[in-house]
C-alpha cells in the first residue's frame, strides 16, 4: 500500500512543472546554521522541483558548501527543517548521492580507484555481505561512465585532481539515487574532466534525476543549470536562471563587488 | 627449547606479542584520521587513573585499574575538549599539555602514596613487568594441555588475548563502515553510517587495548605499537587490507626480536644483564619503521593531490 502511493509520488514529481513542497526532492525551510557567533547560513528557503538542474551560487564564504551540508545533516543545523521527497532526511537517504568536496579527504588513503566507487554501494553490501562480480561489474561501468575505467585498480593517490574528481562522480553513480547533491564538482579540474562532468550530469537530468550542485564559476551558469539560488548568508533569490540570474540580484548576492565587465561577459539572459 | 623456555619466556613472549596486535590494529585507524596522538594521550592519563584508584580501593586487581584508567581517559578528553574550546589551542597541543600534565600528576600521586607494598611505580608504568609474567607451574610443553598448569597462566595473558580477540573481531565486522567513515567521513553519513559512534568506538577500543596492556607490559609499548607497526606498513602497501596484515606482521616482528634481543643480546654483546623488554620491543619496532623508510616499496607518496 505504502509502496504504491511512494510509486505514485515519484511519477506525479517526475512530470509537474510547479511542485508543492511535499512533492519537491528537495524543500529546506528557514534553515539557519552557525559554527561561531555568526550564522553561516540564515533562514534559507528553498525548494527544487523534480528533474531540475540547480546552482547554488554567492561569494566566498557566503555558506553554499554549508547549506548543502546542512540540507545532507553532516553539519547540525541551528533551526530549520529539510524535507527529501516530502519525507525526513533519514527515511529518504537511500534517494540521495552525494558527491563532496574533493579536497575533503585524504587522496593519499591506502586505496584503490574501484574500492571507492564500491563504497557507493555500501546499502546494498550492508556490513558482511560478500563481494561479488555484479558488485564489481556495476562499479566498473560507474567508472566507465566517467571515462575512468582504465584506473580502476590505480590508487587513488596517483590521480589527477580531474581524474580524482570523476571517481566522486562514479562513486555517486554507484548509489543509484534520484536526488544528486555536489559540492563544486568543477573545481579545479581540467578543461576535459569539466566536459566529461556535464556531459553526465546532463544525462542523469534526461534521466529524470534532479541535481543541485554548489557552483563558483558564474561564467557556465547559464550554459550548465537551469535554476539558480542565489545565497550570501541569507537567500538572495531563486528560481529559473533566465528570470533570476540577473545583474540585479548577481551585485546584491556579490554586494555590489562585480565589475561591469565582468558581468558582461556572463551573457546573461535578457532581463 | 624445553621446559625453561615455556616456564620462563612463553607467557611474557605471548603477552609481549599480544600486546603490541592489540594496539597496532586501531593504530592503523588512528594514524589515517591523524588521530596519532590518541593512543598516546590514553596510555599516560592510564597511570593517574590506576593510581587514583589504587587509593580509593586499596589494590591492584583488575577491575578498579581499569575503571580508574576509563575514568581518566573520560577526565582527559573533556579537559583537552574544554581547552580547544575555551582557549582556541590547537588540538594536538591541547592533547599534549593535558596528557604530559596528568602523567606527572599521576607520577606525584604515586610518590606520595605508600606503595611499597604492591608492584606500582613509576618505572613499572614506563616499562611495565613483562619478564616477571612467567608461568610458574608449567614444566614444560606438555603443561599445554595440562588443565591444572593452564589454570595457573599469568591472567595477563589471558586478559590480554581476549582484549585482541575482541578487537580483531570488532575490526573484521566493522571494517567497511569504519574504512568508508575514516577516508570520507561526510559521504559515510549520508549514507547512513553513524560515523561518531565509529569515531568514539576506534577511541573505546584504543583505550581498552591501552589500559589492558599497560598494565602487563607498561605505556613505551603501547605507544610505540600504535603508532611504529601501523606507520611502517604504510609504506609497504597502498592498500588498507593489506597494509592491516603488514601492521599485525611488524607487530609479532618487534614483540619477538624485542624480546629475545632484550634477554640474549646483551649476554652476546659480553654484557652480563639482561635489559627491558618493553624498551627493545620499543626500539625494535621504531628500527624496523627506520629501515622501511630507507626501502619499503610505497615511501614515495605518489599522491600529492594535483592542483592543491
Amino acid at each position: 500500500m505504502n509502496r504504491v502511493a511512494f510509486k505514485v509520488e515519484r511519477d506525479q514529481g517526475a512530470t509537474a512543472a510547479f511542485v508543492a513542497p511535499g512533492e519537491s526532492p528537495l524543500s529546506i525551510n528557514e534553515l539557519t546554521v552557525s559554527y561561531g557567533e555568526k550564522p553561516a547560513v540564515f533562514a534559507v528557503d528553498a525548494t527544487v522541483p523534480p528533474q531540475s538542474m540547480t546552482a547554488i551560487v554567492g561569494p566566498n564564504g557566503a555558506g553554499k558548501s554549508t547549506l548543502l551540508k546542512a540540507a545532507l545533516g553532516i553539519v547540525p543545523r541551528l533551526s530549520g527543517q529539510v524535507r527529501v521527497y516530502g519525507k525526513p532526511l533519514a527515511q529518504v537517504m537511500n534517494r540521495i548521492a552525494y558527491v563532496p568536496q574533493r579536497a575533503s579527504v585524504d587522496w593519499d588513503f591506502p586505496t584503490r580507484v574501484i574500492d571507492v566507487v564500491l563504497m557507493g554501494l555500501y546499502r546494498e553490501l550492508g556490513l558482511l555481505r560478500f563481494l561479488r562480480s555484479p558488485h564489481k561489474e556495476k562499479a566498473l561501468a560507474c567508472l566507465n561512465r566517467v571515462g575512468m575505467a582504465d584506473f580502476a585498480y590505480r590508487q587513488i593517490g596517483q590521480l589527477s585532481g580531474g581524474q580524482q574528481q570523476r571517481v566522486f562522480l562514479a562513486r555517486a553513480l554507484a548509489q543509484s539515487a534520484d536526488l544528486y547533491l555536489l559540492d563544486e564538482p568543477f573545481a579545479g579540474v581540467d578543461a576535459a574532466t569539466e566536459k566529461a562532468i556535464i556531459d553526465v550530469l546532463k544525462a542523469l537530468k534526461a534521466e529524470h534525476k534532479t541535481l543541485v550542485c554548489v557552483h563558483h564559476d558564474l561564467s557556465t551558469v547559464t550554459q550548465y543549470f537551469d535554476r539558480v539560488l542565489l545565497i550570501n548568508t541569507r537567500k538572495i533569490a531563486e528560481g529559473p536562471v533566465a528570470t533570476t540570474f540577473t545583474e540585479e540580484n548577481l551585485q546584491k548576492t556579490y554586494g555590489g563587488r562585480l565589475a561591469t565587465a565582468h558581468i558582461e561577459q556572463l551573457k546573461l539572459p535578457a532581463a | 627449547m624445553g621446559a625453561e623456555f615455556v616456564q620462563l619466556s612463553l607467557t611474557p613472549l605471548l603477552i609481549g606479542i599480544l600486546a603490541a596486535i592489540a594496539c597496532a590494529l586501531p593504530g592503523n585507524f588512528l594514524i589515517l584520521r591523524r588521530q596519532a596522538l590518541v593512543g598516546d594521550a590514553i596510555s599516560h592519563v592510564a597511570l593517574p587513573g590506576i593510581v587514583v584508584a589504587f587509593l580509593i580501593t586499596g589494590t591492584v586487581s583488575t577491575w578498579p585499574m581499569l575503571l580508574g584508567a576509563a575514568g581518566a581517559a573520560v577526565v582527559a578528553v573533556v579537559l583537552i575538549e574544554g581547552i580547544k574550546r575555551i582557549a582556541r589551542i590547537e588540538p594536538g597541543a591541547a592533547m599534549g599539555v593535558v596528557f604530559t600534565s596528568l602523567f606527572a600528576a599521576g607520577v606525584l600521586l604515586l610518590e606520595q602514596s605508600d606503595t611499597s607494598g604492591v608492584h606500582l611505580d613509576v618505572e613499572h608504568a614506563l616499562y611495565g613487568n613483562l619478564e616477571s609474567l612467567v608461568w610458574f607451574s608449567a614444566e614444560g610443553w606438555n603443561s599445554l594441555v595440562d588443565p591444572v598448569a593452564l589454570a595457573d597462566l599469568p591472567p595477563e595473558l589471558v586478559r590480554m588475548a581476549s582484549v585482541a580477540f575482541v578487537i580483531s573481531l570488532l575490526l573484521a565486522i566493522f571494517w567497511r563502515p569504519l574504512k568508508l567513515s575514516t577516508f570520507d567521513e561526510g559521504f559515510a553519513n549520508v549514507i547512513g553510517i553513524p560515523t561518531r559512534v565509529f569515531s568514539f568506538g576506534l577511541v573505546i577500543c584504543a583505550a581498552v587495548a591501552a589500559v589492558a596492556a599497560f598494565d602487563a607490559v607498561g605505556s613505551i609499548i603501547v605507544i610505540a605499537m600504535f603508532i611504529c607497526p601501523p606507520a611502517t606498513a604504510r609504506l609497504m602497501t597502498n592498500r588498507l587490507e593489506i597494509q592491516v596484515l603488514w601492521s599485525v606482521l611488524f607487530a609479532v616482528l618487534s614483540a619477538v626480536l624485542g624480546y629475545v634481543l632484550a634477554g640474549y643480546g646483551p649476554m652476546w654483546l659480553g654484557g652480563e644483564n639482561a635489559v627491558s623488554a618493553a624498551g627493545m620491543i620499543a626500539t625494535i619496532s621504531g628500527v624496523i619503521l627506520g629501515i622501511a623508510c630507507l626501502i619499503a616499496p610505497h615511501r614515495k607518496r605518489v599522491g600529492t593531490p594535483k592542483g592543491l
